[in-house]
């Protein structure tokens, strides 16, 4: 672009004096960056400007008299020394973890298992494999409605389902119990992010050329042995994008644990997302909301750093 | 588990007769994982067609439809799901309006600073929507945006601006520029050659980009929780979920409220196929 712009003035004016043709070269610039100037300026003020404004407020006695005498006085450290001596923030943190990694696991292997699935030419596979998509499509919250009716203790589809199999003869409380509430949040998860995981697998192993399973067979490698040393080695770069992409979107879920339980019962689904809401929104305490966040987004970030390399390894490989 | 799938009949040539036979088997057992999967979706639709009031035997199938759960929901809801539309719509045409020049510009200028401006998108993706609302209501506040369309529609449009610049580039990038450069040397400038050559070829891209700026802000719920107060003001989302607190006794209105919320999703997924495929995949690996 930057080698047709004098040829371009070479060809209609020739004898233009260059002052002139500064001006007009600067003029072009202008217009350059004005393309990127909305998009630039949305994006500072919606991200740059949130991300400072919460790591100024965790620093602030940030809550509910500020909204009406506007003072914040600053207070050092105290929003993160109260939020790591919490114990519900132990507690959120934890639930992170076993959240984030109980949903991976979930939905990569289910994810997986339909991917492979669904490689084998059949009629129809096209277009069953496109309604998988519709649970990613539907709004987070519906989700949760729909689950919280099939959970439903009394008259809960997947209570009078065991039961009426006989697996279980007392209903049980998914989600108004704290022994069974993070397993059933992680079970919305995983039906949540399993379209996810098939689309990506299934675009990976097209990817793989089928010859190297022609060649596998010759020296008998079928079955599990061609999934072990072709199929999963071909595939380890669509692999870590989509496990590292399912960690940076898990950790930050909330519409899901504030439609289906909120975070309880006593705090046994709540997360570092659904904590930080609660803090700012439910307590007016934006101060250590806060804090909260930033750890959220230390994490978020940590993850997304590798992520960005390996999807870059990934590019450069594929 | 694949042992079936590349085993024997490409190699050793199977009659063609079992074969197809084989196939159908997979159709049905490709149906039945569809059906498992889609069953919440099913079980949704099944109870927004049953009678009012928390019935205790609940219908496996929808033999009376009884479609009052709809009325009560139009009568409640109705307005939200115009507060909905009118957000997504905003929304979608502001990502749109934003993105598109920004994509362009990030693909085809070499000028500095766009490297930057790609790392903060791609970021800008992965940053929890909670530390948006934090920082968002504080501003809002004093500026009077809580509680207001405009606020909705700009706060909406974090998650298609991003998005919508990184599928628009990632077709961007690929484009031939050669007819942009032969209009530039016939005279058109940088605005006109982007608005008469690129925008129309670009099409595809820029459905792709509008559907799901569209979808991501109908689906919002985070910022309608936080930056929305009362009732006037409230989209679905967050009506059905004030809805399942307060009415959790009648579910067929709830459940025909999550139908009609579903609705955008479920008829651009049938209608624009081809766009909604393509977005799915080109979000994240590119």
């Amino acid at each position: 672009m930057t080698t047709t712009q004098p040829a371009a003035t070479r060809t209609g004016i020739p004898a233009l004096p260059p002052t002139r043709r500064r001006r007009r070269l600067t003029g072009d610039l202008l217009v350059r960056y004005a393309f990127i100037a909305p998009a630039a300026l949305y994006m500072i003020a919606f991200f740059g400007y949130p991300i400072l404004k919460n790591v100024v407020m965790s620093f602030q006695a940030y809550d509910f008299a500020t909204f009406f005498n506007g003072k914040a006085p600053f207070v050092g450290f105290a929003n993160y020394t109260a939020t790591f001596s919490d114990p519900i923030f132990l507690r959120a943190l934890g639930n992170t973890g076993l959240f984030t990694i109980g949903s991976i696991i979930g939905q990569f292997v289910i994810g997986m298992g339909l991917a492979l699935y669904f490689r084998k030419k059949f009629p129809l596979s096209g277009f069953l494999r496109s309604l998988l998509l519709l649970p990613w499509l539907l709004p987070m919250i519906v989700s949760a409605a729909v689950w919280r009716w099939i959970l439903e203790q009394d008259n809960g589809a997947l209570n009078q389902f065991l039961a009426g199999i006989g697996l279980i003869s007392d209903p049980i409380p998914w989600l108004n119990s704290s022994d069974t509430a993070l397993i059933a949040v992680i079970m919305v998860n995983i039906w949540l992010g399993i379209p996810f995981n098939v689309v990506l697998l299934y675009s990976g192993l097209q990817s793989i050329p089928d010859e190297l399973y022609e060649a596998g067979q010759l020296d008998g490698a079928t079955g599990w042995k061609s999934f072990w040393n072709i199929t999963l080695p071909m595939l380890r770069p669509v692999v870590s994008v989509v496990l590292l992409l399912g960690v940076i979107y898990t950790i930050k879920v909330l519409d899901l644990i504030i439609g289906l339980t909120g975070g309880g019962p006593a705090n046994a689904t709540q997360t570092l997302a659904t904590r930080s809401y609660e803090m700012s929104f439910v307590e007016f305490d934006f101060g250590q909301g806060a804090a909260l966040s930033n750890v959220l987004i230390l994490i978020a970030l940590a993850f997304s750093l590798v992520y960005l390399r390996a999807n870059a390894r990934a590019a450069k490989n594929g | 588990m694949s042992t079936a799938t590349h085993a024997a009949p490409a190699l050793l040539g199977a009659p063609r007769r079992t074969r197809t036979g084989r196939s159908w088997i997979h159709t049905v057992i490709g149906i039945v994982l569809v059906a498992i999967m889609l069953f919440p979706v099913y079980w949704m639709l099944n109870a927004s067609l049953a009678p009012a009031g928390n019935s205790l035997n609940t219908q496996w199938l929808p033999l009376n439809p009884d479609f009052s759960g709809y009325s009560r929901a139009i009568a409640d809801q109705g307005q939200n799901l115009i507060t909905s539309l009118i957000v997504a719509v905003g929304a979608c045409l502001l990502s749109i309006t934003i993105a598109a020049p920004c994509a362009y510009a990030l693909a085809q200028f070499k000028i500095k600073g766009t490297a930057a401006l790609l790392f903060l998108v791609l970021i800008s993706q992965m940053i929890p929507g909670i530390v948006i609302a934090n920082a968002l209501y504080t501003v809002y506040t004093p500026l009077g945006l809580i509680n207001s369309i405009p606020g909705l529609i700009l706060a909406d449009a974090s998650q298609g601006i991003p998005f919508a610049i990184l599928i628009m580039r990632a077709y961007l990038e690929t484009f031939e520029t050669s007819i942009v450069e032969a209009a530039r040397v016939d005279g058109a400038g940088h605005v006109r050659a982007f608005w008469s050559i690129v925008l129309p070829v670009s099409k595809n891209s820029l459905i792709t980009a509008g559907i799901f700026s569209f979808l991501f802000a109908w689906s919002d719920f985070l910022m309608a929780l936080t930056l929305t107060t009362g009732e006037t003001i409230r989209p679905v989302t967050l009506g059905l979920y004030t809805y399942i607190g307060t009415n959790d006794t009648d579910w067929s209105a709830v459940m025909s409220t999550a139908v009609l919320s579903s609705l955008p999703a479920v008829v651009l997924m049938i209608v624009a196929q081809k766009y909604v495929a393509a977005g799915a995949t080109g979000g994240a690996v590119k």
